[in-house]
């Protein structure tokens, strides 16, 4: 009496068994991205049945509006630009300096362990909490206003912690040797840094704070907090003037909305003319995220193209 | 223990010339170009190394042997201070490196001071990302060296040196791990040559490679033995036989023996170098 299947008939059926097994996987894998994928569609197909007859030209250049038919996303879709330029510019050098410090320059005990438990619980931190902070500290403490700014400034603290890790995964994935192999010519740390852990880790740099810049473009609750307009009919100045030096920051003082407020405040209209803008406005936000995570893919692969260990 | 003896009893022992020195038969070794003095090594709390003294003679190629976890790299790691990179690590005793007497391992002595004088090509080839030229370059370019004309020289030089030059002198700017295997480790080879360095470490540099490229990596070493000393891992006991002229079998963390090659490999005078060298053990 053998355990082990010996004869060819035996070995076949061992095999056809555990192939059935991964007919049943596939199966299952298969519902499963369809679920997520159909879900996905279902909405964003909806939305843009409901907002198609909105979406034009001048959907785009009008201030919102007392008439359903006249409002726009103008102020809405400039704000949110003008907040995503505020908050990757503080969030980025901020997260990667600190994620490259706390891999390659931070002694390893237990207050670096401390603070790297701290930034992974950061990241799952509700987004109204940071408002509420921003509120306490930004707009009252530091005095800067229902501003871009400080919207900019909230956002920034909300995806820090995404930025942080993703930079810190980034480096750790870059092989040992070749560390090594910068040290053992002679060069410093910092000269390290510079030549090698920051270019080589650049793709997954990246695509975490697109990650991160993609959660904080749709975000809400902070950004009422702080105390966004729904209801906004000028511009911020433009970063651009005519006289010397030619470039201004006045706009980062200015009131300002952004796209989940301005569908927020359609949506919650009894005019159901109002709720075909903001499918509109909100099928214009799936594009600008979906656009922004295209970048991020050509991106990585433009950038991953010659990092090969 | 044997492998304490001084260099100079080294010389009375000579038979002949060892293979491809330039000193006639009989005569005094070549000088040392360092010396390691009853060195120790821990990681942590375990003790990787126990105190070793050995001499590594200039313009000679003086091969690590002996079974894994015996410490070799640890020891040859020691020459270009790379356990400093990692937390925990400790030294006791010297390596003196000559002319100047300067102890390697003194606390005072900046470590990348003497990873610019000790260079090191490791086991697996890891040539950076970035092209055939700045892999040669960088540390040139570390230290300082920004004239284009001084940096293409140095450049066609080290490859040159490194048998590589006929084969990318077309495309110096393409990206460094396109190349095979074995023209990344001879990349690697020029990356550590183009800083003139006293010392040249090698880690086991062919156990990733095909018997051919093995072949034109040990004919490389026996050529750069002319313009550097050369110190080499290597656990394949043949490869130590051709391209060294010294060997020391490591056991353990301790230096069994020291002496010529073909001391080593046809009169070793301790058994358990002979029990390995024939294979008996390890």
């Amino acid at each position: 009496m053998t355990y082990v299947a010996q004869t060819p008939e035996q070995i076949r059926g061992l095999i056809a068994k555990a192939k059935r097994r991964d007919v049943a996987f596939v199966a299952l894998g298969v519902v499963a991205l369809g679920i997520g994928f159909a879900t996905f569609v279902a909405l964003f197909v909806d939305m843009l049945i409901d907002g198609w007859a909105r979406l034009s030209p001048e959907f785009f250049a009008q201030f919102p509006s007392r008439r359903a038919g006249q409002a726009g996303i103008l102020s809405a879709w400039v704000g949110t630009t003008l907040v995503m330029i505020v908050t990757a510019a503080v969030a980025v050098p901020l997260g990667v300096a600190a994620g490259i410090y706390l891999e390659e320059y931070a002694p390893k005990h237990w207050v670096t362990d401390l603070i790297e438990i701290n930034i992974t619980n950061l990241a799952g931190v509700p987004s109204i909490v940071y408002g509420l902070l921003a509120l306490g500290l930004f707009v009252y403490a530091f005095g800067l206003g229902q501003s871009i700014r400080t919207a900019g400034l909230t956002l920034a603290l909300l995806i820090l912690p995404v930025v942080i890790v993703a930079t810190r995964e980034a480096i750790r994935a870059i092989p040992g040797v070749i560390r090594e192999g910068a040290y053992a010519v002679g060069a410093t740390k910092w000269q390290t840094v510079r030549d090698h852990i920051v270019p080589y880790s650049m793709p997954g740099i990246l695509t975490g704070v697109i990650i991160g810049m993609s959660r904080a473009i749709g975000e809400t609750a902070p950004i009422i907090t702080i105390g966004a307009l729904t209801f906004i009919a000028f511009l911020p100045p433009a970063p651009v003037t005519g006289d010397f030096p030619f470039l201004s920051f006045e706009w980062l003082k200015a009131p300002f909305t952004v796209m989940p407020i301005q569908m927020f405040n359609w949506t919650s209209r009894p005019d159901e003319a109002f709720h075909a803008n903001a499918a509109a406005a909100g099928t214009i936000l799936v594009f600008m995220t979906l656009t922004m995570n295209a970048l991020a893919i050509w991106l990585r692969y433009r950038l991953r193209k010659h990092i090969k260990w | 223990m044997e492998a304490r003896t001084q260099p100079t009893t080294h010389a009375t022992m000579l038979g002949r010339t060892p293979p491809g020195a330039a000193a006639p038969a009989g005569s005094a070794p070549p000088p040392l170009k360092a010396e390691s003095r009853g060195l120790s090594f821990h990681y942590g709390k375990f003790q990787a190394l126990k105190s070793i003294t050995m001499p590594v003679h200039e313009h000679r190629v003086t091969a690590l042997i002996g079974p894994s976890g015996c410490g070799k790299s640890t020891f040859l790691r020691c020459f270009n201070r790379m356990h400093d990179l990692y937390p925990g690590n400790r030294y006791e005793g010297e390596i003196v490196l000559y002319p100047d007497n300067t102890n390697l391992l003194d606390r005072d002595v900046d470590p990348i001071e003497v990873r610019m004088r000790v260079s090191m090509v490791f086991q697996k080839p890891n040539p950076f990302p970035k092209s055939i030229y700045e892999n040669v370059a960088y540390g040139l370019r570390v230290r300082g060296v920004k004239n284009r004309n001084l940096l293409d020289d140095k450049v066609e030089a080290s490859l040159r040196g490194a048998a590589l030059w006929d084969e990318v002198k077309g495309r110096l700017h393409e990206v460094g791990s396109n190349l095979s295997g074995g023209q990344q480790q001879r990349l690697c080879i020029a990356r550590a040559l183009a800083t003139d360095p006293e010392i040249l470490l090698f880690d086991e540099p062919t156990s990733a490679l095909d018997p051919i490229a093995t072949a034109s990596i040990e004919e490389l070493i026996a050529e750069l033995r002319r313009q550097v000393t050369i110190l080499i891992v290597t656990h394949n006991m043949q490869q130590a036989a051709r391209v060294s002229d010294y060997t020391a079998y490591m056991y353990l963390g301790e230096l069994i023996e020291f002496d010529r090659t073909d001391t080593i490999f046809f009169k070793p005078r301790r058994k358990e170098t002979e029990d390995y060298i024939t294979g008996r053990f390890g």
